[in-house]
C-alpha cells in the first residue's frame, strides 16, 4: 500500500478486551485501509461489536492500541475521535426532530451555520421532506438513513456500522445494502461494518474478517473466503459446505489423493493444509452448488477425471431457482447438493440411487483436528 | 338477566367508581352550604358566602400558603436527591447496590406512623425546635423514595445507546447529560416531582408528629374536625380538585395538538 | 489484497493492562448517591436507632429518660395494647380484602373494556387525591350520618342487622362503629389498589383471552387460569400498598370511629403527643414495624414476586 493511503488507515495492534475472567476479544492485529468497506462478520458474542466499540472509544481496550493513520487515539474519549457510529437500532434522539438529530454533531463542535450541510445531507439520504418529523414517526428504513446521515455529516475518518440493517425486513435489507454501498462509494469514507449476516457481509464489503470466539478466524475478499475457507468455522458459517472425513493416500505432483468411505477423491495440494502427509487425516470439503447429480444408472456418463461418490436421495426441496437435495452416502451422511432447475430431470426423487460428481479443482482440504460442525448452528440465525 | 351477567364487571366497576367519587361530590356540594352550627356535616341552605370569602377563617389561608411552600421545597429537594440516586442506580455498577435498594424500599414499606414517631424521637433527642424545618426535612425524606422509583423506571427504559450516540457525536459528558439524558428522563422526573408535591401537600401523619405548633393545611383540617369545620375547607378542597383537573385536561389538549401538528397529513 | 494481518490467533502476549478506568470516573456513582443516601441515613435510619434506644429507656418527662435496657416495656405495652394491635390487623386486613374485591372489577374495566374512555376513567380514579384526604374523610361523616339516606337504606334492606350480628355496627348507627372505620380505610387506600392492578392487567395481551377461549376455556375459567395469575404482581403490590398504610393509620379511626375502634396508630399517637410516655410509644411503634415487615416479607416470599419497586 502507498504512504498516502496509510494516512487514514485504522490500525489495531494487540488490542484485546476482557471482562473479569471472560475474554471478549483476544489480542488482535488488524489494519483497515483508508476508503475500504470492511466487514466484521460473526455470530453474536464473537467479539465483533466489542472490537467496533473499541474503535469508537465506547469501550476501553484492556491491552493494545488503536491508531487512525499515525495518530494514537487509544486514550481519547469518543467525543474527541474523528470516528462516528451508526448504532444498532439507530439510537436516534427521540426528543429531537430529524433536522436536529442530523445537526447534533455539528452543533456540539460549535459550528454555527449548519443549515446548508444538513439540507445537503437530507438530500443525500432522500429525506428532505421529513426534516421536522420526530424519529418515531419514520419507518425503519427511514430511521436507518437518518442514523447514517447523522454520522456522515461530520465527515468522520471512519464510519462504524453496528448491525445497521438488523431491524429491517428482508426486502428493505437488500435495498439498504445497495444504498449503503452507493453512499460509501460516493463519499469515499472508510466503512467498518459489523454484521452476523454472511450474505450482507459478502454483498457489501471489499474485505471480510470472520470472527469467532474473540478471534479473527480468517480475513480476505468475499470470494476468496468462500472458495478457500481455511477453517471449518468459515466453511460452515459462510454458506454451506459438505465436509467429509478422509485419509490421505498419496501427496505427489501437486495432487492429493484421499479415501473417503471406500472411494477415492482427488484435490489440489495447494488447497490443503500445509502439513498434509500420507496416512494423515484431512477434512475434504465441497460446496453444494459445485456438485452434479446423476441417476446411478447413468454412472458411465460421468466424464472421466471427476471426483464421484455414490449415494441415495433422502430428501429434495424445490425452491424455484434450484432444487436442494439431501443425499446419504458412504462418504458422509446428509450431503447437500444444489442443482439449478434448468430442465426437469427424471430419476432424482427421494429414494433414488445417485452418483454425485464434481471437478476435483473445486475440492478443498481442511485440518482434521478441528470440530467438523463448527459454525453450523449459527447459520440458522440469519433471517 | 343475561344482560346483567354479561355486564357484571362493568356494573361492579362503575359502582366502585361511584364509591371513589362520592366524597368529592359531597365536598363540592357542601362548599355551598350554610351550616347551622360550627360543623358543616348536615345540609341547611344554599349559599356562596364561603366562595366569596375563602380566607374568611382565621389561619386557614396562612396554613394553605405554608403547605404550598413546604410542598414546593420538599419537591425540589426530593427530586434533586432522588433523581441523582436513580441515575446512579441505573447507570453505574457498584458494590452497595443491594443495600441502597433496600434503603430506598424500606420507607415505602413502613407504616407512616412508625417513621413519624421515630423522627420525632430523633428531633427530641437533638433538642431541635419543631416547625417549618423539621416538617421540610421529614417531607423530603419520605418523598425521596417515590421520586427514585419514578425516575428509575424512566431511566431504565431509556436506551443506553442514546448516550453513547451523543458521546460519539462530539458531546462531552456534561453536554451529553444536558442535551440527551436530562431531556429524555424529564417525563420521569416530572412524574416523580408531581408525586412528591402531592404527597407532601397532603401529608398529615408525619406532619402531625413533627410540626410542633406550626399549622399546615392538613393540620388545620384536623384541628377543625375537633373545633368545628368551616365551609371554607370545602371551598379550598373543591378549588384544588378543579385546578388539578384543569391542569390535567390542559396538558392532554396540548399533547394532542402537538401530536396533530407533528403529522401534517 | 491491501490488508496486512498478523496471525489471527497470535499467542496472547502477556502485555500488562495499559488502560485503567480513572479513579475519578469510578467515584461518580458514589457522589451521585451521597447526598440522598446521607439524607435517608440521618432522617430515616438514625431515627429508628434513636427510637430503639428510647424504647428501652426509663424515667419521666421531668427527670429525663435514661437507657436502662428495660425490655419489660415491650411486654407491658403488648399486654396492655394487644386488643388495639389485633384490631389494627383485622381492620387493615378487612379493608385490604375489600379494596381487592372492589378494585379488581374497576381495574379490569379500565384495562379491557373502557376503550376510548380509558384515560377519563383513570383520571377519575386519581382525581380524588387532589382534594386533601382529611376533607374527603370528613365527607364520610355526612354520608354515613345517623338517619341519613345511606344508613336508612342499609337499615331497611337489613344489611345493618347482618353487620351488627358480625359486631361491625351497633343498633341503627354506622358512624362511630367498626364498619365506618373500615369503610373509611377502604375508601382512602382504594386507588393504591386499583393503580397497580390496572398496570399489570394492562400488560396482558388481550389475545391471550381469545387463545384461552379457543382452547375450550369458559370465561370464568379463563379468568381463573389466565387473567388472575397474570395479574398477580399487581395483586401483590396493591395489597401491600393498601395493607401497610392501613395498619398504621389513625385518621379514619379518629374521625369516623369511637373509643371502641381505636387502632394501634391512635395509641402511638396519643402516647407520643399527649401522654408523653416515650418509651411505651417507641416500643409500640417498633412492634408495629416488626409485625408489618414480617408480614410483608412472608407475603412476598409466598407470592413469589419481588419486583415491587
Amino acid at each position: 500500500m502507498t504512504d498516502k493511503q496509510a494516512g487514514g488507515d485504522v490500525r489495531l495492534s494487540g488490542i484485546s478486551k476482557t471482562y473479569g475472567s471472560f475474554t471478549a476479544v483476544h489480542p488482535l492485529d488488524l489494519t483497515v485501509p483508508q476508503g475500504s468497506f470492511f466487514a466484521l462478520l460473526g455470530a453474536s458474542g464473537c467479539g465483533k461489536t466489542t472490537t467496533l466499540r473499541m474503535i469508537a472509544g465506547l469501550e476501553e481496550p484492556t491491552t493494545g492500541t488503536v491508531r487512525l493513520g499515525d495518530r494514537d487515539v487509544t486514550a481519547l474519549p469518543p467525543h474527541k475521535r474523528p470516528v462516528n457510529t451508526v448504532f444498532q437500532s439507530y439510537a436516534l434522539f427521540p426528543h429531537l426532530n430529524i433536522y436536529e438529530n442530523i445537526a447534533f454533531g455539528l452543533r456540539r463542535r460549535g459550528i454555527k451555520s449548519v443549515k446548508k450541510q444538513v439540507d445537503d445531507m437530507l438530500e443525500l439520504v432522500q429525506l428532505g421532506d421529513f426534516a421536522q418529523r420526530k424519529p418515531h414517526q419514520l419507518s425503519g428504513g427511514q430511521q436507518q438513513r437518518v442514523a447514517v446521515a447523522r454520522a456522515l455529516i461530520n465527515h468522520p475518518q471512519v464510519l462504524l456500522l453496528d448491525e445497521p440493517l438488523g431491524a429491517l425486513d428482508l426486502k428493505l435489507r437488500r435495498q439498504m445494502q445497495l444504498e449503503l454501498k452507493r453512499i460509501q462509494t460516493e463519499v469515499g469514507i472508510t466503512f467498518v461494518h459489523v454484521t452476523h449476516d454472511q450474505e450482507e457481509a459478502m454483498t457489501m464489503a471489499d474485505t471480510v474478517a470472520v470472527m469467532n470466539g474473540g478471534r479473527v478466524e480468517q480475513l480476505g475478499a468475499p470470494a476468496e473466503l468462500y472458495e478457500n475457507p481455511r477453517t471449518t468455522f468459515v466453511a460452515n458459517f459462510l454458506g454451506t459446505s459438505n465436509l467429509l472425513e478422509a485419509e490421505v493416500v498419496r501427496n505427489t505432483d501437486g495432487e492429493v489423493v484421499v479415501t473417503v468411505g471406500g472411494g477415492k477423491l482427488r484435490l489440489p495440494a495447494g488447497r490443503c493444509p500445509d502439513a498434509t502427509a500420507t496416512g494423515g487425516k484431512v477434512l475434504v470439503g465441497i460446496r453444494p452448488e459445485k456438485i452434479s447429480l446423476a441417476p446411478a444408472a447413468d454412472v458411465d456418463a460421468v466424464p472421466a477425471g471427476r471426483n464421484s461418490v455414490t449415494g441415495r436421495i433422502l430428501d429434495s426441496s424445490f425452491i424455484g431457482v434450484s432444487t436442494q437435495y439431501v443425499v446419504e452416502s458412504p462418504a458422509g451422511k446428509g450431503l447437500e447438493v444444489y442443482a439449478q432447475n434448468v430442465e426437469h430431470r427424471a430419476g432424482l426423487e427421494p429414494g433414488a440411487e445417485v452418483v454425485l460428481h464434481w471437478n476435483p479443482e473445486h475440492t478443498f482440504g481442511l485440518d482434521a483436528a478441528q470440530a467438523i460442525d463448527a459454525g453450523v448452528e449459527t447459520v440458522g440465525e440469519t433471517p | 338477566m343475561q344482560w346483567l351477567r354479561r355486564n357484571l364487571v362493568v356494573i361492579a366497576g362503575l359502582l366502585t367508581l361511584a364509591y371513589l367519587i362520592l366524597p368529592n361530590i359531597i365536598v363540592m356540594v357542601f362548599s355551598f352550604n350554610k351550616p347551622a352550627g360550627r360543623f358543616n356535616y348536615a345540609w341547611r341552605e344554599f349559599s356562596t358566602d364561603a366562595w366569596r370569602d375563602p380566607c374568611g377563617v382565621a389561619d386557614l389561608c396562612g396554613s394553605l400558603t405554608l403547605s404550598l411552600q413546604i410542598a414546593l421545597w420538599a419537591t425540589i429537594g426530593a427530586t434533586v436527591l432522588g433523581a441523582m440516586i436513580a441515575f446512579a442506580l441505573v447507570r453505574y455498577r457498584f458494590r452497595v447496590r443491594g443495600t441502597i435498594n433496600s434503603l430506598i424500599f424500606l420507607p415505602m414499606a413502613m407504616p407512616e406512623v412508625v417513621m413519624a414517631a421515630s423522627l420525632l424521637t430523633l428531633f427530641l433527642n437533638l433538642g431541635a425546635e419543631l416547625g417549618f424545618w423539621t416538617i421540610l426535612i421529614a417531607h423530603t425524606m419520605f418523598c425521596l423514595s417515590f421520586v427514585v422509583v419514578a425516575v428509575k423506571a424512566r431511566v431504565m427504559s431509556m436506551d443506553p445507546r442514546l448516550e453513547e450516540a451523543a458521546r460519539d457525536l462530539y458531546a462531552g459528558p456534561v453536554q451529553t447529560f444536558l442535551r440527551v439524558t436530562l431531556p429524555i428522563a424529564a417525563p420521569g422526573i416530572a412524574a416523580g416531582a408531581m408525586l412528591a408535591f402531592a404527597l407532601s401537600f397532603d401529608d398529615f401523619i408525619i406532619t402531625n408528629f413533627n410540626s410542633g405548633n406550626t399549622v399546615t393545611f392538613p393540620m388545620f383540617v384536623w384541628g377543625s374536625a375537633q373545633r368545628g369545620t368551616p365551609v371554607q375547607i370545602n371551598v379550598i378542597g373543591t378549588a384544588m380538585f378543579a385546578l388539578a383537573v384543569l391542569i390535567v385536561a390542559g396538558g392532554q389538549i396540548v399533547t394532542n395538538r402537538r401530536r396533530k401538528r407533528a403529522l401534517p397529513q | 489484497m491491501t490488508v496486512t494481518e498478523a496471525p489471527p490467533t497470535s499467542p496472547a502476549p502477556a502485555r500488562p493492562p495499559v488502560h485503567r478506568t480513572s479513579v475519578r470516573r469510578r467515584l461518580v456513582p458514589y457522589w451521585l448517591l451521597l447526598p440522598g443516601v446521607l439524607w435517608l441515613v440521618v432522617f430515616f435510619v438514625l431515627p429508628l436507632v434513636y427510637q430503639a434506644s428510647t424504647s428501652v429507656q426509663t424515667g419521666s418527662l421531668e427527670q429525663g429518660f435514661e437507657v436502662t435496657w428495660h425490655f419489660a416495656t415491650y411486654w407491658d405495652a403488648l399486654t396492655e395494647y394487644y386488643p388495639q394491635f389485633l384490631r389494627s390487623l383485622l381492620y387493615a386486613g378487612t379493608a385490604t380484602a375489600l379494596c381487592l374485591l372492589l378494585g379488581y372489577p374497576l381495574a379490569y374495566l379500565i384495562a379491557f373494556k373502557a376503550g376510548r374512555w380509558r384515560n377519563l376513567l383513570l383520571v377519575l380514579v386519581i382525581a380524588p387525591f387532589f382534594t386533601s384526604f382529611l376533607i374527603r374523610t370528613l365527607a364520610w361523616k355526612t354520608i354515613l350520618a345517623d338517619g341519613g339516606p345511606v344508613v336508612e337504606v342499609l337499615n331497611t334492606v337489613g344489611v345493618l342487622d347482618v353487620t351488627s350480628w358480625l359486631g361491625m355496627t351497633a343498633g341503627d348507627r354506622v358512624l362511630a362503629t367498626p364498619l365506618a372505620v373500615v369503610t373509611g380505610l377502604t375508601y382512602n387506600f382504594l386507588p393504591f389498589m386499583i393503580l397497580p392492578l390496572y398496570t399489570s392487567l394492562e400488560r396482558i395481551d388481550p389475545r391471550l383471552h381469545e387463545a384461552a377461549g379457543d382452547l375450550y376455556a369458559k370465561p370464568s375459567t379463563t379468568f381463573r387460569k389466565v387473567t388472575f395469575p397474570l395479574s398477580m404482581p399487581g395483586v401483590v403490590s396493591g395489597t401491600l400498598l393498601t395493607f401497610i398504610p392501613a395498619s398504621g393509620d389513625y385518621v379514619n379511626a379518629q374521625l369516623l370511629g369511637s373509643t371502641d375502634t381505636r387502632m394501634i396508630g391512635n395509641v402511638i399517637q396519643s402516647q407520643f403527643l399527649r401522654v408523653l410516655d416515650y418509651p411505651t410509644a417507641a416500643a409500640l411503634s417498633f412492634i408495629l414495624m416488626a409485625v408489618v415487615l414480617i408480614t410483608v416479607t412472608v407475603y412476598i416470599r409466598r407470592a413469589g414476586t419481588e419486583d415491587l419497586v
